[in-house]
């Protein structure tokens, strides 16, 4: 730990900490790969979920995911190619065919991961070739400082790391397929919980699934 | 749904006795699950409480495998099970047209018991007579060809089966 290493991305050289993942060391030399759930101070142990983060190491057969990847002296990494985006084109189109799209009038329109992966890759928010699938599951509104609008999240599960680490750990992952869904014991309303209102959850929210209001 | 106090105690006691057998090793997570379902015929949320302080992990964690896992129900079963086919063939009969019915008629989802605990529904995968699809199997009894009318008629035969019952008892007395 600690040493310094080279390695080219997309032709640029950059230097990177041993042991970090590919991902990071790229978004500190400001080359941006797509990311939804990927943590930094959980690059020990990624989440992996998005699906997102996908790059080419030269002497790879197959694309591998930058966030579980560790970088390595001399490694030549593509962050773009037909295959690439192809992946992560599908990746996004089936992670938004169950996101509410209501960009108008959503409070993280701006600072949305989404909009910015769309922005970057020029993919369509709204998929095309997908049906879009609402749940119409209700908001909880029972916290003071903070709105969950369970269709609006990704199931990146950063809300559920957060919560951990700096929250009272009331918010995880539960059921299966479709239903998945970030809850709380029971399914009980979050003011009805131990929720600290701390915040953390809305802080990584990539998706303005959890907003953290004024009151 | 809401659980009684009675419920609440036996839960609790339940799942204290059934992880005295069981040290703090995670892996015994999942079959002390099983066990307290096999004994209350449901996974209550005061025993998920039990397990999550015994193993040492948080509580949500223990809901997360509780609600992944099909085989864990969170209610407890009602006195008349039922069961609706949900299977390929039930599916192409208009299997889901039945469960709907159901639901409408009991007033509660898939997976619940109704308030008085007289009835639960389920789905289930196959029942191994798709010749008779749709097929809804109340307490191990197959109804095959089942339709909507025909919910309406089982629930009236167990509305007066039970008149009847409380009428008998009521002369006993």
């Amino acid at each position: 730990m600690g040493k310094k290493i080279n390695l080219t991305i997309d032709g640029k050289k950059i230097q990177a900490m041993e042991g970090d993942k590919i991902l990071w060391a790229a978004l500190e030399n400001d080359i941006y790969i797509p990311h939804l759930c990927a943590m930094k101070e959980q690059q020990q142990s990624p989440f992996a979920g998005c699906r997102l983060c996908f790059i080419e190491i030269e002497g790879k057969p197959r694309p591998v995911a930058a966030c579980t990847e560790p970088a390595l002296e001399g490694m030549v990494v593509n962050t773009r190619s037909e295959s690439i985006d192809r992946l992560v084109e599908a990746g996004f189109n089936l992670i938004m065919s169950n996101h509410h799209i209501d960009c108008k009038i959503c409070a993280a329109s701006g600072a949305c991961e989404l909009q910015k992966i769309a922005k970057e890759r020029k993919i369509r928010l709204k998929p095309k070739k997908l049906v879009q699938l609402d749940r119409n599951l209700p908001k909880d509104h029972s916290k003071d400082c903070i709105i969950y609008d369970p269709n609006k999240c990704v199931l990146c599960g950063r809300c559920v790391t957060a919560c951990r680490t700096e929250g009272t750990a009331v918010l995880g992952l539960a059921y299966r397929g479709f239903e998945r869904m970030v809850t709380t014991f029971g399914d009980i309303p979050l003011g009805e919980t131990d929720c600290s209102g701390c915040g953390s959850c809305a802080n990584v929210c990539p998706a303005g699934a959890l907003i953290e209001t004024d009151n | 749904m809401k659980l009684t106090n009675e419920e609440k105690t036996a839960a609790i006691e339940t799942s204290q006795r059934i992880l005295s057998n069981y040290n703090q090793e995670k892996g015994s997570l999942i079959p002390t699950l099983q066990q307290i379902q096999n004994e209350l015929g449901y996974v209550p949320s005061p025993a998920m409480e039990v397990v999550a302080d015994h193993f040492n992990v948080m509580k949500v964690d223990v809901y997360s495998i509780v609600t992944f896992y099909n085989q864990f129900r969170l209610t407890p079963p009602g006195k008349n099970q039922v069961k609706v086919c949900m299977g390929t063939a039930c599916h192409m009969r208009g299997g889901n047209i039945i469960m709907d019915s159901w639901k409408r008629r009991l007033e509660i989802d898939c997976g619940e018991t109704s308030e008085d605990r007289e009835f639960s529904l389920d789905r289930v995968a196959c029942v191994g007579c798709c010749t008779q699809a749709p097929v809804t199997v109340i307490n191990e009894e197959i109804h095959a060809k089942v339709t909507p009318t025909r919910v309406e008629g089982l629930l009236y035969a167990y509305q007066l089966d039970k008149d009847k019952e409380n009428k008998k008892a009521g002369e006993d007395n």
